[in-house]
């Protein structure tokens, strides 16, 4: 077995989950629901609004829009540390949904400032990063260590049906209330408050005794990755990330390749979103029997799949059908998979900070591999990019499986 | 208890969404002096625009006579995100309610009737038509389809020829020189088309590693080469001798624009009075009067000032956007 059976974690546990998922597992995908329903709602309107709603040039939308996205990586580790260090993960997750539904109040009243809102949308942006770390921990330590796969399978797949309802929410008040963006930000606004009372009600805290102020300090969460298998999950995990070039890249090829009317271009995420709902589980289950880590890899197999199917190797239907479903296939072999197979390396007391470390190692090496793909393709051209987008990628997987992380108890 | 508790937090918040909904459309209404008679785009001495007075017709297309521009407005159904009118006919570039985010590129007859329809992604950002009308073209910006850093935005420009119903629903590849020399890239945007009367000459905005460009293009032999750098948005004048355009002066700030007019002849650029940053496709009064919408303190206004850069800016309509005369230009 891999990384999934630890040496910290309780080895007397059953090869395999065969019970129940958690109830709090399911309370914390119902409340990513909800939330997501109302996080989805403003991320579909806000270009129209800033723009059409407010006046704003694409230029300015890309100011704001680009402010948000630092923020978050800090904010993730800090509030990852304080969680552990008071153990109240459910507070600090309590705090950063609460933050991102008064940001939403924020946004109507902002009115036209640029200023104000590119702080609410900061705010909200913060609000998340809170969130993330504390809530995968609260998942990691509610269910059995065999059955991690899984549980963070329902989570990740209730999740995204609430990614599902939102656009179709906000269009659908669009469509009643024309212009009416302020409805659309309250209704958000209602359901985030909706979300953070449903935390509150259903969600256990996963609390243990209040640990030594060094056991638990910044130095602490760093010194997290002096741990051998750790340390590797980590650095492999920002190796892969920085050869993963973003999602629009996909779609922008797909779309050049099939000649796929512009119309139609915004319904291809939609595609990938739902093979991820329908494998997320499923994978989960599968990952828990052979292995969360070569999961792992597996999902950035079918991505390199997806890359080489998009360079010319099929066309037409199956091109897009392939794609689609090789692309849904890795989020869902990725996302909460790696989660699961890093949770139970982390020692439960620092298990937030540890999360929050990867999490963060993740997101800086997706952002540094999209501006230097931008970079290449603006200064080589696509061929150069696309090249060596796939070749990193097949390098850094096949290095992958020639080391696999074999940690034998 | 808690379920209870979870049931009864569920209904209140869903009749706060409903109550603030159906509320949503009653609230911060603009009253503004209305007109009962129906919008027609061939009446002489008209400015149509897309009326930006909050309340249930933000959004319609509205006219003014050009002798009493804050007096009363003619409203009409049709609601666009930007409004273009050449000859008679109208161009109405709106948005699309429904499950995903598109447009509608509509082109209208006088009395604003559907005359032809084209699905398009993304926001609703430019439209203009050619003189007499044959040539249509609109920009929508796209977000989530670029390819490099979060937060950048690409631009779609189309170009749509009524007399066989051609459409190029994105002009990115027409063959393009950059000072001379022949210029292929993969970060090519468009936007901001202006036509002249021949229906083959065009000027647009293009953007390449970083700079941007005015650029003249050849419909008929599609090809198009540049003529200055860092000119934006540009719009012909009725002679056809000038293009007044958004020329950046500041390198930061969200902003940073002010409008110039160039003269084609002498390569001449000519900065206008109004120095508040203009983001606009300006709209020709006359040969020598320029129209624009500015956004300020929650309102869009449509400012007027002289093209040959004397005088001082004035209000024209006031919670209007999107100007364009009614009778054919150079009228």
């Amino acid at each position: 077995m891999y990384i999934a059976s630890a040496r910290r974690t309780d080895l007397a546990v059953p090869k395999t989950g065969t019970g129940r998922v958690a109830a709090n597992v399911v309370a914390l995908g119902v409340v990513s629901l909800v939330t997501d329903i109302s996080s989805e709602m403003v991320t579909a309107v806000l270009p129209l609004y800033l723009v059409l709603g407010l006046g704003f040039s694409p230029l300015q939308f890309g100011l704001l829009d680009g402010l948000y996205s630092g923020v978050t990586a800090f904010v993730r580790i800090a509030g990852g540390n304080l969680a552990d260090r008071f153990q109240r993960r459910k507070l600090v997750a309590g705090i950063g949904y609460g933050v991102s539904a008064v940001a939403k109040l924020g946004l109507l009243a902002a009115g036209s400032s640029a200023a104000a809102l590119g702080l609410v949308l900061a705010a909200d942006r913060t609000g998340k990063g809170l969130r993330t770390a504390p809530r995968d921990a609260l998942i990691s330590l509610s269910s059995e260590p065999s059955a991690l796969g899984r549980a963070f399978g329902v989570h990740r797949a209730m999740d995204t049906v609430g990614a599902f309802l939102g656009p179709l929410v906000a269009f659908g008040l669009l469509w009643t209330v024309a212009g009416g963006y302020d409805a659309v930000f309250f209704t958000s606004f209602c359901f985030a408050v909706l979300g953070v009372v449903l935390l509150v009600l259903f969600v256990r805290d996963k609390r243990e005794a209040v640990p030594a102020k060094a056991a638990v300090s910044m130095r602490a969460a760093v010194g997290l990755l002096r741990d051998r298998s750790l340390r590797r999950v980590c650095l492999w995990a920002v190796a892969l990330g920085l050869v993963t070039v973003g999602d629009g890249f996909v779609f922008l090829l797909l779309q050049s390749r099939l000649e796929i009317p512009a119309a139609y271009v915004a319904l291809l995420p939609l595609g990938t979103a739902g093979v991820y709902l329908l494998l997320a589980v499923p994978i989960g289950l599968v990952a828990d029997r052979v292995g969360r880590w070569r999961m792992f890899l597996c999902g950035h197999l079918a991505l390199l799949l997806a890359y080489a199917a998009l360079l010319g190797a099929v066309d037409g239907f199956l091109l897009l059908g392939f794609v689609v479903l090789a692309h849904g296939a890795f989020y869902a072999a990725t996302d909460g998979v790696l989660m699961a197979a890093a949770g139970p390396l982390v020692p439960s007391a620092l298990r937030t900070s540890g999360l929050a470390v990867l999490q963060t190692g993740q997101a800086v090496a997706r952002l540094c591999s999209s501006v230097l793909f931008g970079a290449l393709w603006t200064g080589f051209g696509q061929g150069v990019a696309i090249g060596c987008a796939v070749g990193g990628l097949g390098l850094v997987v096949v290095l992958a499986f020639a080391r696999p992380l074999r940690e034998v108890p | 208890m808690k379920i209870l508790i979870a049931l009864v937090t569920t209904l209140v918040l869903a009749g706060a969404a409903v109550f603030y909904t159906v509320h949503a459309a009653g609230r911060d209404v603009v009253v503004v002096p209305v007109d009962p008679a129906a919008v027609d785009l061939t009446t002489p001495g008209r400015l149509v625009f897309r009326n930006e007075a909050a309340g249930p017709d933000q959004g319609a297309v509205a006219s003014v006579s050009l002798d009493d521009p804050a007096g009363p407005r003619r409203l009409s159904s049709l609601r666009c995100g930007r409004f273009a009118v050449s000859a008679g006919t109208g161009l109405c570039l709106a948005d699309a309610p429904g499950p995903l985010p598109s447009a509608v590129a509509l082109v209208v007859d006088a009395r604003l009737a559907e005359i032809n329809r084209t699905a398009v992604a993304g926001v609703p950002n430019r439209a203009r038509l050619s003189p007499d009308g044959a040539l249509a073209a609109w920009t929508t910006f796209v977000t989530g389809d670029s390819y490099s850093t979060p937060g950048s935005f690409s631009t779609r420009a189309a170009m749509l020829d009524r007399r066989d119903g051609q459409l190029a629903s994105n002009i990115e590849g027409i063959v393009l020189r950059v000072a001379g020399e022949r210029h292929s890239a993969e970060d090519l945007n468009y936007w901001g088309v202006t036509f002249a009367a021949d229906n083959r000459t065009f000027y647009a905005t293009v953007s390449t590693g970083g700079r941007t460009y005015l650029v003249r293009g050849d419909f008929d032999t599609w090809q198009a080469e540049t003529l200055r750098e860092n000119a934006e948005c540009p719009s012909l004048s009725p002679d056809g001798t000038r293009v007044a355009f958004k020329k950046r002066v500041q390198q930061d700030g969200a902003r940073p624009w002010r409008e110039h007019v160039l003269d084609l002849a002498t390569m001449k650029e000519t900065p206008l009075a109004e120095t508040r940053s203009i983001d606009d496709q300006v709209a020709w009064l006359d040969d020598r009067t320029l129209a624009y919408a500015l956004p300020g303190d929650g309102r869009t206004d449509i400012w007027t000032v002289r093209a040959d850069g004397s005088g001082s800016p004035r209000l024209l309509v006031p919670h209007a956007s999107s100007p364009a005369l009614s009778a054919s230009a150079g009228a």
